[in-house]
């Protein structure tokens, strides 16, 4: 704030991070283990539903795969997004306190998220080793897509945690959005089904272009579309332009509304 | 110089407490209410001179708190300006920044980082953080086992820890027993022998007359005087009644 702080930010990230993790799991016995447990149940229960009960696969792969590529993306969006959210006001004894620049808080709150996703990560690379499938020249593109999620996860909690401090029910809205994203998001059904019409539209969204992206580079061995990189790439500028924008404006007054 | 100029500041809060949810906002935007303010203080200026110990007194409410929260750039003044050279360290609240179910360490690691020292400073730091704390092996518990007291020895050491050029503090030594209340003043003494700045809000009028030259008295948001030290506490008790 004013510029008056003057620190290590890198050293700041790493402890936000390693607060927020160490708090988490050191009441869970079974630890670490969550992260896997809770996108391996759902991803067995979707694949039962959608290969037994509608039986109507048109996965072009293995649908459990198929359905964890689509799960980790929407996991990780709904619990940062959810998280960064209400970030300024669950830490309001270091907004009131403590000088330190306020966009940190958001920004650690989304990136202690990744800790989980990297772990889910892993589960899913280590899932299509399993089913036969190898690494190529397009998982270096794994990445990129990746980091320009979690950039375009930044932004929206950014903005999304500033109108918090205002509008308390935002957290409410935050929630209702991420249930109804999950329909939204092809988790368990394929990008062919959607008919031609919402196919565009389908595309701008973030999350279902990731979904895209992941498929496309684990499962059809491809790299993901020009077209579709470039989508991804607007949406992490505008969201991140967007939540500087809206967080700058807000921040001046935190202080007291908080 | 002047380490701390605080010039016509008037800061006010809105009476707001349980209005922030959405059909509030709402309601607002369509009547167009304005929320009664609060002015906590009214065009207040004074200035600190670099290496000097300056007292705020006055009764709860007065607006104490306000002016060391300003101070530190916490919040910003509605009218007027304040200006701060240097480094600023502030204890304004037990534990601001811990967690109960972090240990000492993890919480004394969380807060360096969050009052700017680096990796290599803190672990340089970390064992005379420690020691002056005074806690002992306490340190590897997760601290909702400590006690205020222990809270708030070890939210001293760091503070302190930061080698500040301001340290802002507010009234909380008073929680420590007589053996760390006395270690606390003089650790405030080494930082008025080396020159550093200190902003003290307190109701201890001893506290007040030995340690520090000069003093602001507040009431209601305004400042009703200012000067040295001796002469504005004895206005300060002649005004208030005598307690038991």
């Amino acid at each position: 704030m004013r510029g008056t702080w003057h620190g290590d930010y890198l050293f700041l990230f790493e402890n936000l991070i390693l607060k927020d993790f160490r708090i988490r799991y050191r009441n869970m016995s079974l630890g670490i283990l969550w992260s896997l447990i809770n996108p391996l149940v759902m991803m067995g229960v979707l694949t039962f539903v959608f290969s037994r009960v509608f039986a109507q696969s048109a996965a072009g792969g293995p649908f459990p795969l198929f359905v964890l590529c689509g799960l980790v993306p929407y996991n990780f969006f709904a619990s940062a997004f959810l998280t960064g959210t209400t970030s300024i006001v669950d830490n309001a004894g270091l907004v009131k306190r403590v000088p330190v620049p306020r966009e940190v808080i958001p920004i650690a709150s989304v990136l202690s998220n990744c800790v989980h996703l990297l772990i889910q990560i892993a589960l899913l690379l280590v899932l299509t080793l399993a089913f036969g499938l190898r690494p190529g020249p397009q998982w270096k593109w794994l990445p990129v897509v990746w980091i320009l999620y979690v950039i375009f996860v930044c932004g929206l909690a950014l903005g999304a945690s500033a109108v918090n401090v205002f509008i308390r029910d935002t957290r409410y809205i935050v929630e209702s959005f991420n249930l109804v994203l999950f329909w939204l998001v092809p988790i368990f059904y394929s990008f062919n089904i959607i008919p031609k019409k919402y196919v565009e539209i389908y595309q701008f969204n973030p999350v279902a272009a990731l979904v895209m992206a992941s498929r496309n580079i684990l499962m059809e061995q491809t790299r993901p579309a020009t077209s579709l990189m470039v989508n991804m790439l607007m949406a992490a500028s505008l969201s991140m332009a967007l939540g500087i924008l809206i967080f700058r404006w807000l921040k001046p007054r935190f202080y007291e509304h908080i | 110089m002047i380490a701390i100029r605080f010039d016509h500041v008037t800061k006010s809060f809105s009476h707001h407490a349980g209005q922030m949810l959405l059909r509030d906002r709402l309601r607002d935007l369509v009547r167009r209410t304005h929320r009664t303010r609060f002015e906590a203080l009214k065009n207040v200026s004074f200035e600190v001179e670099t290496g000097e110990s300056v007292a705020i007194i006055g009764p709860n409410g007065s607006g104490k708190s306000t002016i060391l929260n300003l101070a530190t750039g916490l919040a910003r003044p509605d009218v007027g300006s304040v200006r701060v050279d240097g480094k600023v360290s502030a204890l304004l609240e037990l534990g601001a920044g811990f967690h109960p179910d972090l240990t000492g360490a993890e919480n004394v690691r969380v807060n360096a980082a969050l009052m700017g020292l680096s990796r290599a400073q803190t672990r340089q730091r970390f064992e005379g953080i420690v020691d002056f704390s005074g806690i002992g092996d306490f340190i590897d518990e997760p601290m909702r086992t400590y006690s205020s007291g222990m809270t708030m020895r070890l939210a001293f050491s760091v503070a302190v820890s930061v080698d500040p050029d301001v340290l802002v503090v507010d009234e909380v030594i008073g929680v420590g027993d007589q053996a760390f209340y006395a270690q606390c003043v003089e650790k405030m003494r080494s930082f008025q022998r080396a020159g550093k700045t200190i902003l003290l809000a307190t109701h201890s009028v001893e506290l007040v007359t030995k340690f520090c030259q000069r003093a602001l008295w507040l009431d209601h948001g305004n400042v009703v005087a200012q000067g040295l030290a001796r002469e504005v506490i004895a206005a300060y008790k002649g005004s208030v009644p005598a307690s038991p």
